[in-house]
């Protein structure tokens, strides 16, 4: 579906990696290999709060899932 | 009826009011008028009592216009997600990283958009260099040698742990050995790049 045009498609496209996901391992790839301080630093940088609730009668109820831990 | 044709009238000249974005030499200088003459006398014609619609064009800034001689610096505007690492620059030249290879700018530069691959962003200013190495991204090289580089994460090259550079390079290069599924030859070959990438950079 992605590769349906005869355009050539990068390799990650191809094997189903969009580019922000692309994008995101490179950006995570890089600040692995740095030197501390600077590697702990930039690793907070990735840290994604995410919480998650469900709705009843227009409110939301008690959050199921919270994340507060770098996205793997 | 009337309506009817308003619309015919409307969806025809859709078409005409796209000029700004075609590459033509005029560039809509007051962005009170209306640039497209056809549409405004058809638009009259049927609906007088109404202003005409705005179009998005009319909200926008115009264009900077380009100079006519090529001014002797470039202005780099260099920006990660959580900062503005430099900030309209004027500088001689920037060497950046894209996916087609090494791309030198100069002042007077084409007007190009291309993607970033891993790599060193040199910025040249009289005899320094300074030197980033990025993830990825994307710059925008502008008519009037604007440079706009944006990058997801960028760091001096002396930030860079070159113990660790090794290491993952040869982790991922047994990766990609042994991975089977599309999406682990992928997420390897991207480690592969990034690594070999960096070992370059500290080389080089």
């Amino acid at each position: 579906t992605v590769a349906s045009t005869s355009a050539a498609v990068p390799f990650w496209r191809s094997a189903g990696i969009t580019y922000v996901a692309y994008s995101s391992v490179c950006a995570n790839l890089l600040r692995n290999c740095l030197k501390e301080p600077h590697k702990s630093e930039a690793l907070t940088r990735e840290k994604v709060h995410i919480s998650r609730s469900k709705w009843a009668d227009g409110k939301p109820q008690k959050p199921s899932l919270r994340l507060d831990t770098p996205e793997d | 009826m009337v309506f009817r044709q308003a619309s015919r009238l409307l969806a025809g000249s859709v078409r005409l009011s796209r000029r700004p974005f075609s590459t033509a030499t005029e560039v809509p200088a007051a962005t009170t008028t209306h640039t497209d003459s056809g549409f405004m006398e058809s638009w009259t014609k049927v609906i007088p009592n109404i202003d005409p619609p705005k179009t998005p064009s009319h909200f926008m800034n115009p264009r900077p216009a380009t100079p006519s001689s090529i001014p002797s610096k470039i202005t780099v505007n260099f920006v990660l997600p959580y900062a503005s690492e430099l900030s309209t620059k004027e500088v001689d030249m920037v060497i950046i990283p894209v996916t087609t290879g090494q791309m030198g700018v100069l002042p007077g530069h084409v007007p190009t958009i291309a993607e970033l691959k891993p790599g060193i962003l040199s910025v040249h200013e009289g005899n320094d260099v300074t030197k980033y190495f990025l993830s990825s991204g994307f710059a925008f090289i502008h008519a009037n040698s604007v440079a706009d580089v944006i990058a997801v994460e960028a760091v001096p090259v002396d930030h860079i742990d070159p113990s660790l550079v090794q290491k993952g390079l040869t982790d991922f290069t047994q990766k990609l050995s042994s991975a089977t599924t599309e999406l682990d030859k992928a997420e390897a070959q991207i480690g592969v790049d990034i690594h070999s990438a960096l070992n370059a950079a500290l080389s080089g």
